[in-house]
């Protein structure tokens, strides 16, 4: 549908006037129609990056930003034809919600027929119709985001770039919402390079993942692969919950305040083990209850609980266990760890 | 029930009262302006004449006063417009300072601003003389109010992700400033422009030290009046500038009223998002 181009940085840097350096030099390559995530938290450097792609930033001398092959980097945002959603909307106040859709198409000169018949499409795409000669100020949020949505699509950008376009909208919209632009991005096969703080959001949305950190990528990958083999722990801990046991190996055992956990493969030097919590459970009767510790608190959420259990450490492991049975605070419980999901970081 | 009506007629009364208050000074000083003699009273009889002398007297101080308003105006927006924009889009202390200091003129006695004025510039015969030593005075003194009220526009809409969005559809600076800038702060604009107006047509504190005999604007003129003639004089004058500054203001204040009701019928399917 539309022409799908491949996004690279080319050793792009950001340092701002005062001083800051936002992003340390980056290499990045995006496949034509793929959607990259850029995560992480506030200050990471991910916003920076998508406007160095977007062309509202330069790079400092030396990185080069490109488009396809043509070189983009001294190219401001009005000529590189990308489309932008923010977490604002930044739709005009001054237009209908039509006219801000057929803005861009107005800057290009297109006939009043053409126009016409472009906004009926992103107006249908949108399931939006019914909106058309409405204000601005009379949109809800979620309105607001398909509108600006349809405005970006409309031009038939080279690619498609939103700065945490859902973070203003309340929880149940957000998942709304998540849904469509998902299937958007995958109907319309366009590329799609999208800014959040929010990790289940990437999941849910990126072909590929960029974990981001004070101005470095930390880790680049589909979601299941930093999900499951996180290449540090500040993506381990950023990426969904981990729990995390301290102690000393003895030979194929791992020592810890709690008690111990038997892993083959435990490399002799290891201070720590990592684990996801759908890889603990409560040992089964008779099971060898190697590790054990006093719940200190259970929520129940319906269908399982949500189990936290203190074993001596910082923090309490967690778990996600049938809801059938109940929890009480201070029970000691026995667990076990599956060895397949263990990790030394 | 009883009590309430009683609270209701006080208020009405206070309200008649206050606006007899404002009101009266104003039917008796155009009534003034019409009485034969004003001493002798309303028997003395009803005339045209004092307006027509201050017309044929005093005309050009009228025309002049709006020349200096439109000229003062254009000016402010030129100016103003401009300033405001760059002062909404900056955040540096720089911008707040120069905010500040865009007051000044307003909170200085005009007195001492038209001295500052004269003192630099009255050297240069040609433009001490001229109307427009006057209009840089009053051009002081009104910008600020020009760029506030735009100013207060700007800052409650996010101008910087606007214009990003708008250039992000291929928007350049130009078209930016055009399609966005300005239609968004029409109303700041309208509200600075009524502002500039009225305070060019009624300044006088400034003017007073600034005119010369062959530039005096309304105001000046209606002080002469009033010190030197007939009180009757001095009242039709007061008739002729009211009689010009109300019509101007209705025209303005009907410009400056928003394009869309807020009010419009709401879809109330519009809150729910489906």
């Amino acid at each position: 549908m539309m022409q799908a181009v491949p996004i690279s940085l080319e050793n792009c840097a950001k340092t701002f006037t005062d001083g800051t350096r936002a992003l340390e030099p980056v290499d990045l390559a995006i496949a034509a129609g793929e959607t990259l995530v850029l995560l992480g938290p506030s200050g990471c450097g991910k916003t920076t990056t998508l406007r160095l792609i977007a062309g509202l930033e330069q790079p400092d001398a030396g990185g080069r930003v490109l488009f396809g092959g043509e070189d983009v980097t001294a190219l401001p945002i009005e000529k590189r034809n990308v489309g932008m959603v923010f977490q604002s909307y930044a739709l005009f106040p001054n237009m209908s919600v039509a006219e801000n859709i057929a803005y861009g198409l107005r800057l290009r000169r297109q006939s009043a027929a053409e126009q016409r018949a472009r906004v009926g499409e992103m107006l249908a795409l949108m399931r939006i119709e019914r909106l058309a000669d409405r204000s601005i100020d009379q949109l809800s949020g979620g309105q607001r985001q398909r509108v600006a949505l349809a405005r970006a699509l409309a031009v038939r950008p080279r690619a498609l770039l939103l700065d945490e376009p859902l973070t203003a909208l309340d929880a149940k919209l957000r998942d709304t919402l998540r849904f469509e632009i998902d299937s958007l991005l995958r109907e319309l096969g366009i590329t799609a390079i999208y800014v959040t703080h929010d990790q289940a959001e990437a999941m849910a949305l990126g072909d590929r993942i960029v974990v981001m950190d004070h101005g470095r990528i930390a880790q680049v990958g589909a979601p299941r692969d930093i999900y499951q083999r996180p290449a540090s722990r500040y993506v381990a801990e950023f990426i969904g919950t981990m729990n995390r046991l301290s102690g000393h190996a003895e030979g194929e055992v791992f020592r810890c305040p709690g008690g111990y956990v038997a892993w083959p493969e435990l490399p002799a030097t290891a201070r720590e083990i990592l684990f996801r919590p759908e890889d603990t459970r409560i040992a089964a009767e008779g099971e060898a209850a190697s590790l054990r510790g006093t719940v200190s608190a259970a929520f129940f959420c319906g269908d399982h609980v949500r189990l936290f259990v203190d074993v001596g450490e910082e923090r309490p492991l967690v778990l996600e266990t049938p809801a059938r049975r109940e929890y009480r605070h201070g029970e000691t419980v026995a667990l076990a760890v599956e060895r397949h999901g263990l990790m030394v970081l | 029930m009883q009590h309430g009506r009683f609270l209701y007629g006080l208020q009405f009364a206070f309200t008649i009262a206050v606006c007899a208050f404002l009101v009266v000074p104003v039917v008796m000083s155009i009534l003034a302006g019409l009485t034969v003699n004003y001493f002798v009273g309303l028997e003395s009889g009803l005339t045209l004449r004092w307006v027509l002398e201050v017309w044929d007297g005093y005309r050009d101080t009228l025309f002049l006063s709006l020349g200096l308003a439109l000229a003062c105006l254009v000016l402010t927006l030129l100016l103003g417009v401009p300033l405001a924009y760059l002062l909404a889009r900056s955040r540096g202390r720089l911008a707040r300072a120069i905010e500040e200091l865009l007051m000044l003129p307003v909170a200085v006695p005009g007195l001492a601003t038209a001295l500052g004025l004269i003192v630099a510039y009255g050297g240069l015969a040609g433009f001490r003389t001229s109307a427009a030593f006057i209009l840089v005075g009053h051009v002081l003194f009104t910008l600020p109010f020009m760029v506030r009220s735009v100013l207060a526009v700007l800052s409650v809409i996010d101008l910087p992700t606007l214009e990003e969005g708008a250039a992000s559809l291929g928007a350049g600076f130009a078209q930016r400033f055009r399609d966005i800038v300005l239609p968004n702060c029409r109303n700041g604009i309208l509200a600075g422009a009524l502002m500039v107006v009225t305070l060019s047509m009624g300044e006088f504190n400034m003017t007073w030290l600034l005119h010369t005999p062959f530039t005096k604007t309304l105001p000046v003129g209606l002080a002469d009046a009033y010190a030197s003639l007939r009180l009757e004089i001095g009242s039709a004058y007061t008739l002729i500038f009211f009689l010009l500054i109300t019509p101007l203001l209705l025209a303005l204040q009907a410009l400056a009223r928003p394009r869309r009701t807020v009010f419009a019928e709401r879809d109330p399917s519009a809150e729910n998002d489906s």
